[in-house]
């Protein structure tokens, strides 16, 4: 059967299963899920994954718009962003299925992959579990479907035009505005920058807090838009638990860690051959090449600079071998 | 009640993290540690930490008063250590940075132009500089401030000295 969505998309879904939730298609995948595990099954084959971790991934695929390059949701599953189209894949950039001749890829319209992945989403999220929240700020996503939490995968991504605190942008984040101090940051400052704007320069005599607006997010591994010089956006982030899909470069990407530690694992992007470990503390520097792929691990939580160039030429450029997949030649 | 303390780096306190090699090349990470830089650079300095095509990051060492600089762009402080206070002057000629140049360039003295006002601000803080306005830093101890602008003329490079190169 087919459902209208608000976009005016029509996602392939079936009538709810014994456990509540729907089946999805899309092209020749098929996504279902049952109390503990999401499948998906492709022409040549078939995978499981625990439901908590498809559904943690799947809400930042959505909630990113598919991201900058490669969103793996594991070491099978994902997602290729080619901005204005998506390839779906299982087992495309990983060696064994390669070689096994077993990997799917299909490529579609951004907005059918987009709605499909959304109703799944919502679909599949049950009352109660915030796939966006660390695990010990969550309840369960397990058992047969129970309500739903459409507030949660449906919330506002903050993107800056400017500078969050501007008039007219972002605004920060506040107790009244439903953003309280997260348990692990009581301790971060909150003190306001001191702003002297003379008459008529308000609009630009501008400073927030970043850190006391970072100790209050509400979610974690989001990266969203601070600050915006043309297409150097600062996207920083609060981190906590394990980053819930690896991301594989399509364009240099830069983190500054801001507090705490997080360790980084980075792997060979089209292979997962394991090419290095990152161990960040406060102020360290590092990028990350457009030919691997990452995934985060941070003990407490933790404020990570995410540093993008979104110019829309560089996928391209780095595809074709005009520019090296480094930041920096020295 | 496990109490979770919140750990920033600063000049006085800071420790880099590791870079493990596996199977890779460390400069390909350019990888370093922003209160390590500034603890070694000269006051405000701009030091690249970071770049991505035009694109820089910027760390610069905050201590006693910089020279006056504008752009054509918006750029944006965060104050990493210490406090600094950011003056701004409205430029009577934005033209010293016309419209196509990319960084922010030094002025030859005071800036003509109106007073827009000023900001304090401390660890955490992060300010607008915006486009066509003059500004300039004044910190009595030092502290760091990281820029997010675009590469000009006075961007330093030194990658070999700042970043890890061997596994």
């Amino acid at each position: 059967m087919a459902i209208d969505t608000s976009a005016g998309v029509q996602v392939d879904a079936d009538e709810p299963n014994e456990h509540g939730y729907r089946t999805f298609r899309l092209g020749e995948f098929e996504f279902s899920r049952n109390e503990y595990f999401a499948y998906v099954r492709w022409p040549t084959g078939s995978h499981v994954v625990s439901a908590d971790s498809f559904l943690k991934a799947l809400q930042r695929d959505v909630a990113w718009d598919f991201f900058y390059g490669i969103v793996n949701f594991d070491g099978v599953v994902g997602t290729v962003n080619h901005y204005g189209t998506v390839d779906l894949f299982c087992g495309r950039y990983n060696d064994a299925y390669r070689k096994a001749e077993l990997d799917h890829m299909e490529n579609f319209g951004t907005p059918l992959i987009r709605e499909t992945f959304k109703a799944m989403l919502d679909d599949w999220t049950n009352e109660g579990f915030d796939p966006f929240a660390s695990p010990t700020e969550t309840g369960s996503a397990f058992g047969p479907k129970r309500g739903n939490n459409h507030r949660a995968v449906t919330r506002h991504r903050v993107t800056a035009s400017r500078m969050v605190g501007v008039r007219g942008d972002e605004q920060v984040r506040s107790d009244e505005s439903g953003f309280p101090v997260n348990r692990q940051f009581m301790d971060v400052p909150q003190d306001e920058p001191e702003i002297y704007a003379e008459p008529g320069f308000e609009q630009d005599v501008a400073s927030f807090n970043l850190f006391a607006y970072l100790s209050r997010s509400d979610v974690t591994w989001n990266p969203s838009v601070v600050a915006a010089c043309k297409n150097s956006l600062a996207c920083p982030t609060t981190e906590e638990y394990i980053l819930p899909i690896i991301h594989g470069n399509d364009r240099v990407e830069w983190f500054v860690q801001l507090s705490d530690e997080i360790w980084w694992n980075v792997e060979d992007r089209d292979t997962g051959t394991a090419r290095i470990k990152v161990v960040m503390k406060p102020g360290d520097v590092a990028s990350m090449p457009a030919d691997i792929r990452h995934q985060g691990y941070a003990p407490k939580r933790s404020m990570l600079f995410v540093w993008e160039n979104a110019s829309p030429e560089l996928p391209e450029l780095l595809s074709s071998g005009k520019l090296p997949p480094v930041a920096v030649d020295f | 009640m496990t109490e979770h303390a919140t750990i920033f780096g600063s000049l006085e306190s800071f420790e880099k993290g590791v870079l493990e090699i596996i199977d890779d090349d460390p400069k390909r990470y350019t990888y370093s540690n922003m209160f390590d830089v500034a603890s070694r650079s000269e006051p405000y300095e701009k030091v690249a930490v970071a770049k991505n095509m035009e694109y820089v990051l910027e760390v610069l060492r905050a201590e006693g008063t910089s020279g006056w600089r504008t752009a054509a762009h918006d750029e944006f402080a965060l104050v990493m250590d210490g406090e600094v206070e950011i003056q701004f002057v409205k430029l009577a000629d934005p033209s010293i940075a016309p419209e196509d140049k990319e960084g922010s360039v030094a002025l030859p003295g005071d800036p003509e132009g109106t007073p827009m006002g000023r900001v304090v601000a401390r660890q955490g803080h992060m300010t607008l500089l915006p486009k066509g306005a003059a500004y300039r830093f004044q910190a009595e101890r030092p502290g760091v401030i990281m820029m997010q602008t675009i590469a000009g003329d006075d961007t330093v490079y030194k990658w070999a000295e700042i970043c890890q190169t061997m596994p």
